[in-house]
Parts: structure tokens; sequence; C-alpha cells
């Protein structure tokens, strides 16, 4: 089983490779350069040559490839054009862990209502609730996740005021266990709209993995063996039913990630979605390059994140 | 073990009833090994999870009584019936390539009925499953304990099966079909190793098969389903001496003989018909070569030859 997580690991070396000259192409492939929004007619072009070439702008692509890559492997992504010359390291850190945060608590929402209802539908097929649960499924994979937030904004913090509708803390007089709580209680909304379509696509794959694995000849056999229903469910079920589930959950992060940018700006929740929808409006290069390098990051560690898993789940592929 | 009128009927979508196991009786004495044979889709296997009550939705047990040392099982709860299913009555299937769970270990499959019935603890489990592995033909048990069932051929797997199922000295070993899926020369051994399991633990056996060679080598009764009913019950020697119902006849004739030499061997023509639309009569009058006019009106009973041999077939009534 090392070995292959070992293995599995290297392979992680050359994909980041790859997913870094790709950011980079695609910055080189974009139209303009960092001077594009800062011109200004009564600077002469020569100007810019100047800082350009100062820059090293004009050095080959490979060699600029290799300065850009060498810093932001020391976490220095350059500056950024829009926001005071701030860099850019400075501003992603400050949004990075609000952003990880978010992920989590829709992860947690999505998985503690997808993964029981979805058992509890398989196990009680046609059931009132696992109609309820089917129409909800529905509903979630229908909306799309701007229009739930509104809606929740509208109803749960405007009409009954049950939670903040933006932001993550009320204010800075707060500290300890109640900031903490207070953090959470700004993230629920922002957390469930983000975790909606997760929940609904879960619930219906749960449902039918518990289906599948239910029928099989093994829990036939468990049941022949005299094996509890509590144990037939937790010890023999799960673990089968779970297997492709965890699969998919390495893509959620990506998923999720996609999900972010649209939900933080719908919260108005100050994490890397909305700094990356801002940097692209104002064509901040240095913030859209990072940025898209972290989150192929994640999404690479979540297909690793997955694959390692798998294979602690499933005895069959360490050996393969 | 007694099981008297079992009836086991699966309750269709579009109101029709499959009655796939009809007013079955069936004794296994302890010690005996009674072969139950008949067609795919005669009732077999139905029978023999009715006795595990592992008959899923939509079937249900309609009526019967199944005695195992004087208690009726379908009186029990469902949790009084975990402690006697893989303890008393213990059961084997016909697909070892599935009927393990892929991500537990061998050993731990064995472990756990060791543990639940016979109260084990790890290490007396681990040690117990080791031995039983051997008994089984393992060679190399200590290994195979920790090893996957992917890591086993379907024959090896199905001795992994045969050592879950004696783990706890069951009285009665059900099997269906245990050789089907194996190959022709692995079926031998398996069949040889539950035999000798049998003999060794003393255990009754209960096997359900389409071999007839397998039942003329190793069984003391047969018993011939059809139609989810039996419709022959003898001794071996006398049901391949002399068997009565015309479906009996049916399926020795498409059994090769050493001692005839024939063209071609005999073949019941047709299929059993579904177990929602029997026909009104005899079950077999569809097929049944001697099918007279009665036969067309009502379904005859199973009547007693003698005090071992009882067929069901108006050609053996007395008017
Ligand atoms: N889930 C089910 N729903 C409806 N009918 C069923 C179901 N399971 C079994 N039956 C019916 O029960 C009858 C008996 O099936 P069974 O599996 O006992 O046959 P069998 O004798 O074991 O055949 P085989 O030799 O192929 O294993 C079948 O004809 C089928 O119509
Ligand atoms: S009762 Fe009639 S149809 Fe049925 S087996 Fe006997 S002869 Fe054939
Ligand atoms: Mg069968």
């Amino acid at each position: 089983m090392y070995k292959y997580i070992i293995r599995r690991i290297l392979i992680f070396i050359p994909m980041l490779f790859a997913l870094s000259v790709v950011v980079f192409a695609l910055s080189k492939a974009a139209p303009g350069d960092p001077f594009t929004t800062m011109l200004d007619p009564n600077i002469d072009r020569s100007v810019f040559e100047e800082r350009k070439e100062a820059l090293g702008l004009n050095d080959p692509i490979p060699v600029q490839y290799f300065r850009w890559v060498s810093s932001a492997v020391q976490g220095d992504f350059g500056e950024s054009i829009v926001y005071n010359q701030r860099p850019v390291m400075d501003l992603i850190k400050v949004r990075f862990w609000n952003t990880i945060y978010l992920g989590i608590v829709a992860l947690f929402f999505t998985l503690i209502v997808a993964i029981p209802i979805g058992i509890y539908s398989a196990r009680n097929p046609y059931s009132l609730l696992d109609y309820g649960a089917t129409g909800f499924s529905f509903l979630g994979l229908a909306i799309p996740n701007f229009f739930f937030g509104l809606l929740a904004i509208y109803f749960l913090s405007i009409q009954f005021g049950w939670f903040p509708a933006q932001g993550t803390v009320s204010g800075t007089d707060v500290s300890g266990l109640e900031e903490f709580i207070d953090r959470i209680h700004h993230m629920i909304l922002p957390g469930i709209t983000l975790g909606l379509a997760g929940t609904a696509t879960y619930m219906r794959y749960m449902r039918s993995e518990v289906l599948d694995v239910l029928g099989s000849d093994y829990i036939r056999t468990a049941k022949a063996k005299g094996m509890s229903d509590r144990n037939v469910l937790y010890k023999h079920t799960l673990r089968n039913a779970l297997i492709p589930i965890i699969t998919l959950m390495g893509f959620e992060f990506g998923v999720l990630i996609g999900g972010a940018v649209i939900t933080e700006q719908v919260f108005n929740y100050p994490g890397l979605g909305t700094l990356f929808l801002d940097a692209i409006i104002n064509r901040d290069y240095p913030i859209v390059m990072a940025l898209a390098l972290i989150f192929g990051i994640f999404i690479l560690v979540g297909n690793l994140l997955a694959d390692i898993f798998y294979s602690v789940v499933d005895p069959r592929i360490r050996y393969d | 073990m007694d099981v008297k009128d079992l009836k086991t009927y699966f309750y269709l979508d579009d109101q029709k009833v499959a009655r796939a196991v009809d007013d079955v009786d069936l004794t296994v004495n302890a010690g005996e090994t009674v072969a139950l044979v008949g067609e795919s889709g005669s009732g077999k296997s139905i029978t023999s999870l009715s006795i595990m009550q592992l008959i899923n939705k939509p079937g249900k047990i309609v009526d019967g009584t199944i005695s195992l040392l004087g208690q009726n099982l379908l009186n029990l709860s469902d949790k009084q019936m975990t402690k006697v299913r893989g303890n008393d009555v213990a059961m084997i299937f016909q697909e070892p390539m599935t009927a393990l769970n892929p991500v537990y270990t061998i050993g731990n499959q064995i472990s756990e009925v060791l543990r639940k019935h016979k109260k084990m603890n790890k290490k007396q489990a681990r040690r117990r499953a080791i031995e039983l592995l051997k008994m089984v033909g393992f060679p190399r048990a200590e290994d195979t304990f920790d090893e996957y069932p992917h890591q086993l051929s379907g024959g090896m797997r199905q001795r992994a099966m045969i050592a879950i199922a004696i783990s706890c000295e069951p009285k009665l070993l059900i099997a269906d079909e245990p050789t089907t899926a194996l190959d022709v020369t692995i079926q031998a051994q398996i069949i040889d190793l539950m035999n000798e399991m049998k003999e060794k633990l003393d255990m009754a056996l209960l096997l359900i098969t389409h071999d007839l060679g397998v039942v003329a080598e190793y069984a003391d009764r047969v018993l011939v389903m059809y139609g989810g009913q039996i419709v022959e019950e003898a001794p071996k020697k006398r049901l391949f001496k002399e068997s009565k119902h015309p479906y009996t006849s049916g399926l020795m004739e498409s059994l090769p003989s050493i001692y005839k030499e024939e063209e071609r061997l005999g073949t019941i023509r047709g299929t059993v018909p579904p177990a929602h639309s029997f026909p009104k009569g005899c079950r077999f009058s569809s097929r049944c070569p001697h099918a007279m006019d009665q036969c067309f009106e009502s379904n005859p009973d199973l009547i007693q030859l003698d005090h071992e041999h009882s067929v069901r077939c108006y050609l053996y009534t007395d008017e």
C-alpha cells in the first residue's frame, strides 16, 4: 500500500509542473501586458519598454517561466497591480482560510445530510421520505447556486433574521469562543448554499450504492452467518457503498472551488472566490495566475487524497 | 429438521402471485445427506433461503412450520433468528466469486462468526479460524488469514466459504449448488471436502444440485422438485432404479449412461412454467408425455407409495 501511495505522490509532481506551464501559458496568451491598464498617454512608450526590459518581460519565454515558477515556489507571486501593488501572497493569505473554512462547512453539510438520508432511502425505497429526498435532490440540482443563495438571504436573514446575510464576523469586539460561534453563524448560509448541489448529488449516489450493495451476494452471506442488522449495515454495507463516493469526493474539491467563486460573491464573503472574480475584472494578472495555480493545486490534492483514501478502503487496488 | 407445508410467495407488481414454494414438506435427519434436485426455476433456492429466513421483498413466507430440534424457527423473532443462522444452520452459495465481502480479509470474515456465536475473543477466533482454514485445505493458513478474497481463486474462495459455514459446527449445512460455478476438476474436490466435513462434524447436509452424478455418489435420500412442489421423494437407490414420476424419469433419461448405447440423450421438452402462472391441473401437465384428462383438471396430492417412497402423480393413485 505504501508503495502505491508513494507512486501516486510521485505522479503528483509532473502534474504540478504541467499545471504551472498551463497557467503560465494562459497568462502569456492573454492579450496585453501588465501595463495595458496603466496606460497613461503622457508617458512615452519608451519608458514602458525600459520598464518591461527591467522586469524581464522581454526575456525568452522559458526564462520568464522559470523566474515565475522559482519565486512562486517560494510563495512570491509578485505584486498586485490594482490593490496598491501589495504582494499577491498577502492578499491571498487573508482570504485563503476563509475559503477553506467555507469549503469545510459545505462538505460537512453535504456529508451529514446526504449520507444518512441516502442510507435511509436505500433501506426504505419508495417510502414517503425516499420520495421526499428524491424531490429535494431534483430541486437541489435544478436551482442554481446563486439563486438559492438569494432566496436564503431574503427569507432566512432579511425576513426571519436568523442568519447574517454577509461577511465573516459581526464586529471586531468579539473574541475566543464567542468569535468562533459568530464565525460559524456567518458561514452557515453560504456553506449550505455552496453544499446544496453536492448534497443533492451525493444523496442520489448514496441511495443507489447502498441499494446495490444490499442486493449483493456478500450481504446475503453476512446475513446467513447470523450477523445482526447493525453489523450488516455498518460493517458490510457502508464500507463498500462509500468506495465510489470517496472517489467522487476528490472531484468535489474542484466543484466546491468553482461554486465558491459565485457563492462568495452572493454573500459578499471575503474569500478567494471574490478575489478571483475581482482580479479577472481588473485584469490583475499576477493574482489571476496565483489563484489559478492554487485552485489547480486544490483539485490535484483532492484527487490525490481520494486516491490514497480509496487505496485504504478498497484492498483490491493496493496490489494492482 | 422438519419442514411442513412451507409456502413462500412473491407478490409481484401486477397483482400476480408467484408461488415459488408451495406446500413443501422436507425432512433432514441428523447426519443425513438429502439431495434436492430439479430444473432451474423449480424453487430449490427459495426453499433453502426460506429455511434461513433470508427471503427478501416482495417475497414472503406465507405458511408452514420449520422445526429444528423441536423449535419452530418461524416463531422466532428476527433477533433470535440471527442466533440460529450461521450457528445451528449454515449455508453455502452458488457463486464463490461474489459471496465474500471484497473489503475484508478472509480471516476477518471467519472470525466474526466465531466472535458472534461462540463469544470468542480476537485471539481465540484467530487461532480457531486458522485451524478451520487448515481443515478445508489451505496449506498456508496463517497467510491466507490475512488475504483478501480477490487474492484467491474461485475454488479457494468456496473452500473459505465452507470454513465459514462449518466454523460453529452447525447441525445442518445447506449447500445451494456449491460447485455449479466452478471448473469441473475442482467441483469434485469441493464436494469431497464438504462430504468429509459433514462426516467429521456429524452434520446433516441438504445438498441442492443439478448434478445427478453427485446425487448418486453422496446422497442418502433424494427429493425431486418441480414448480415449487416436491413431486417425488425416495431413497437414492430406489429413485435411480424405480423412479415413478414422469418428470423424474425425464431427468434420468437426460443422464448419459455407460450401460446403454444411446443415439442421443433424452430431454424434457419445454421449460418450467413461470411461478405466477402454473397450469390449472398437475403443474407438469404442460410437458408430461403421460398426461391424462384428469391431469388438466386438478393437481394431484403427494401420495405415499410405501414408508419411504412418495410421488405426486395420478398414474399412481388407486382410482
Ligand atoms: N425476487 C423474485 N421475484 C419474483 N419471483 C421470484 C423471485 N425470486 C424467485 N422467484 C420465482 O421463484 C421461482 C423459483 O426460483 P428458485 O431460485 O428457487 O429456482 P431454483 O430451483 O433455485 O433454480 P436454479 O436451479 O436456477 O437455481 C422462479 O421460477 C421465480 O419465478
Ligand atoms: S399427474 Fe398427470 S400430468 Fe402430472 S405427472 Fe402425472 S401423469 Fe403427468
Ligand atoms: Mg437456485
